[in-house]
């Protein structure tokens, strides 16, 4: 589930509260979005994927809050990282372009 | 509800007139708008979440059911799944199928779908990543002039005694009512997963079947509905076929006999359901292939990687997640070849139809289906289109009543605001467990009817209210009402077919060669629905 939106990081663009599918979020007073209804979650990744700031943490766990701190994510290198694997944001190469794809797809045909 | 009452909560809100109504905005929806909308129509797209982000496709990688029209090929792609199917496809919607989903690829590619390319430097379109796939599909039908509702469902369609003209919900985000008049509607919604948290599934809650369903239309395959993913314990990532890599194992390291992807799904289920924890390992996968597993499924790493587990090396415990209809085949039945309904005015595409069609009783995730999504989307598109446009100038005065099912108020729902939330859970109940719908039996069978009617009978006995309650009053419905659908043709079919298993019947029945229509809302029908001949001979 959603664990963590990190206010150092957010830059307020609120583009969690707008793609997340099952509407998690809220704005928040302050600019920075408020997980609201967290147990809404389905751990599908969407906000994480689209936040331009890194600024998100989605825990595997689909069912349980993890109970994570901004600290121990930084520490462990977890926030952000999936952007980068899908080749989002500037500079990046999609990695459905990545010509492994067609390699594996060719690999699995019996 | 009293028509005025509702007229004058709904006054206020977002009324917009157009020839289209998409509801959903997943691969089908997105297709049938940009469709709809080349062939002149307006359109309106209403999303249950975010068009690029919601629904099933969106998350994760697909592969797509893309054939070269050559007649080779093509006779072995539809001989592939014909047999596992149940002998329930048709050849002829096969064809149309796998030629508007090469010309829509193709499409794909010209719109800027950064294809990979094979050894010869051509485009390799026999898959797409999802979340590249609908943020490009999102803005194209932007693009297109066509009115994307977000977070916007639809609870009830509008119609009079010609058939549909529209739809209305609530704009979740900010608890404004919408009403979109126009003259045709499409259902893209989506199968039903029962909010098991099977990767993006949880917008996807049978809304559409209840819709179509209360303006009249019936429902074909709902017996085949009991998909199960497997996924790690601790995850929501359900990629069932990259577990054809995998080995399973009981805790002690020894080897669980049988079990596998394909067609071991039920010896795991058996385990499970016997109290023993399955886990797995990648270990049958080539070493030169993990490197291109991790790119081919990116997301499917994520939850390792985050839990510092080496699938390749690690045991981890897995579980069976239930995908029901999204990734069984029943669903709305079609009428003709432009993907209308039975009402008039009413049309389904992707998930939210049958899937029959083309893959009889089973099918698994993506191929099939996102084929089935693009392209039936894309008939309905232009189905709608030219239906509204049949219509004349006159129709935007038609006098519309809204077509729902459960009394709808203005009043708050008060002290009950939880009874959608234990309606939630007790279909789940029914429908979760492995030896209710995996391993099917009349006895079983019969007592969750009978309880999922009495669940019925309690929805129908209370009212919902006009606001964002009513989103989850309305999918409490809709599971219930997808539910009896399920289990009423689960009896109905005494016989193992396709995907559908039946404990007390492990056999096919050639005398069951035939689909099942359903519908009905207080009173749940199944009828047999002959094949044509031409397809019964294959």
């Amino acid at each position: 589930m959603i664990e963590l939106i990190s206010e150092s990081r957010c830059v307020q663009c609120s583009r969690c509260v707008d793609v997340c599918p099952t509407n998690v979020f809220d704005k928040g007073e302050d600019g920075i979005p408020v997980i609201a209804r967290q147990s809404d979650c389905q751990t599908c990744f969407m906000c994480e994927l689209y936040c331009p700031a890194d600024a998100m943490y989605v825990s595997p766990d689909a069912e349980a809050a993890a109970g994570v701190t901004e600290e121990s994510l930084e520490a462990q290198g977890l926030l952000g990282g999936y952007r980068e694997k899908v080749g989002w944001g500037p500079g990046r190469k999609p990695v459905s372009a990545h010509e492994y794809m067609y390699q594996l797809a060719a690999r699995s045909i019996p | 509800m009293t028509i005025q009452e509702a007229e004058q909560t709904w006054a206020g809100g977002l009324r917009l007139e157009g020839d289209v109504l998409v509801i959903g905005g997943g691969p089908a929806g997105t297709w049938a708008a940009l469709t709809a909308a080349s062939h002149g129509a307006r359109v309106v797209l209403a999303d249950k979440g975010y068009c690029g982000t919601s629904g099933a496709t969106a998350p994760s990688g697909t592969g797509v059911w893309y054939v070269e029209p050559d007649r080779e090929a093509r006779e072995e792609a539809r001989q592939s799944r014909f047999g596992l199917g149940g002998r329930l496809a048709e050849e002829d919607w096969m064809n149309r199928v796998l030629d508007r989903t090469y010309e829509n690829m193709n499409r794909l590619s010209g719109f800027g779908y950064p294809f990979p390319k094979d050894e010869a430097g051509r485009p390799y379109r026999r898959g797409l990543q999802g979340p590249e796939y609908m943020r490009l599909m999102r803005r194209l039908v932007q693009k297109a002039g066509v009115t994307i509702l977000d977070h916007s469902p639809a609870l009830e369609l509008l119609g009079d005694a010609h058939g549909v003209g529209g739809a209305r919900g609530v704009r979740t985000q900010t608890g404004e009512a919408w009403e979109v008049r126009a003259g045709a509607v499409i259902i893209a919604t989506g199968g039903c997963a029962f909010l098991s948290k099977a990767l993006g599934t949880n917008v996807l809650t049978g809304d559409g079947y209840l819709l179509a369903a209360e303006a009249g239309a019936d429902l074909s395959g709902m017996e085949f509905s009991n998909a199960y993913g497997i996924s790690p314990v601790f995850s929501s990532v359900t990629k069932t076929a990259y577990y054809r890599y995998a080995t399973f194992y009981y805790e002690d390291g020894t080897e669980v006999e049988g079990a596998g992807s394909a067609r071991g799904r039920s010896v795991i289920a058996r385990q499970l359901l016997a109290g023993r924890q399955v886990y797995a390992r990648l270990d049958k996968a080539p070493e030169d292939v993990k490197p291109l597993l991790r790119v081919g499924q990116t997301n499917f790493f994520l939850p390792f990687d985050r839990a510092g587990i080496d699938p390749f090396t690690d045991l981890f415990p897995v579980t069976l997640r239930l995908e029901g209809t999204v990734r069984g085949t029943g669903g709305i039945r079609i009428a003709d070849e432009s993907c209308r309904t039975a009402v008039p005015g009413l049309y389904a595409a992707g998930d939210a139809a049958t899937r029959e069609l083309i893959c009889g009783g089973f099918t698994g995730g993506g191929s099939h289906n996102a084929a089935w999504a693009m392209s039936s989307g894309s008939f309905a598109g232009e189905g709608a289109a030219a239906y509204a446009h049949s219509l004349g100038p006159l129709a935007g005065r038609r006098e519309l009543k809204g077509l729902s099912s459960t009394t709808v108020t203005a009043a708050s729902a008060g002290d009950r605001s939880d009874r959608p939330k234990e309606h939630i859970r007790a279909v789940q109940e029914e429908v979760m467990p492995y030896d209710r719908n995996l391993f099917r039996t009349e006895a079983g069978l019969r007592a969750s009817v009978g309880r999922l009617d009495g669940i019925w009978r309690d929805i129908r006995s209370g009212a919902s209210s006009l606001g964002a309650h009513a989103v989850q009053a309305r999918e409490a419905a809709a599971m219930t009402a997808t539910a009896r659908w399920m289990y009423r043709s689960g009896l109905a079919r005494t016989e193992t077919r396709g995907m559908h298993k039946r404990e007390d019947y492990p056999e096919q029945d050639s005398g069951q060669h035939y689909r099942l229509r359903s519908g009905g809302l207080d009173e749940v029908w199944v009828q047999p629905e002959p094949l044509r001949k031409e397809v019964a001979a294959q």
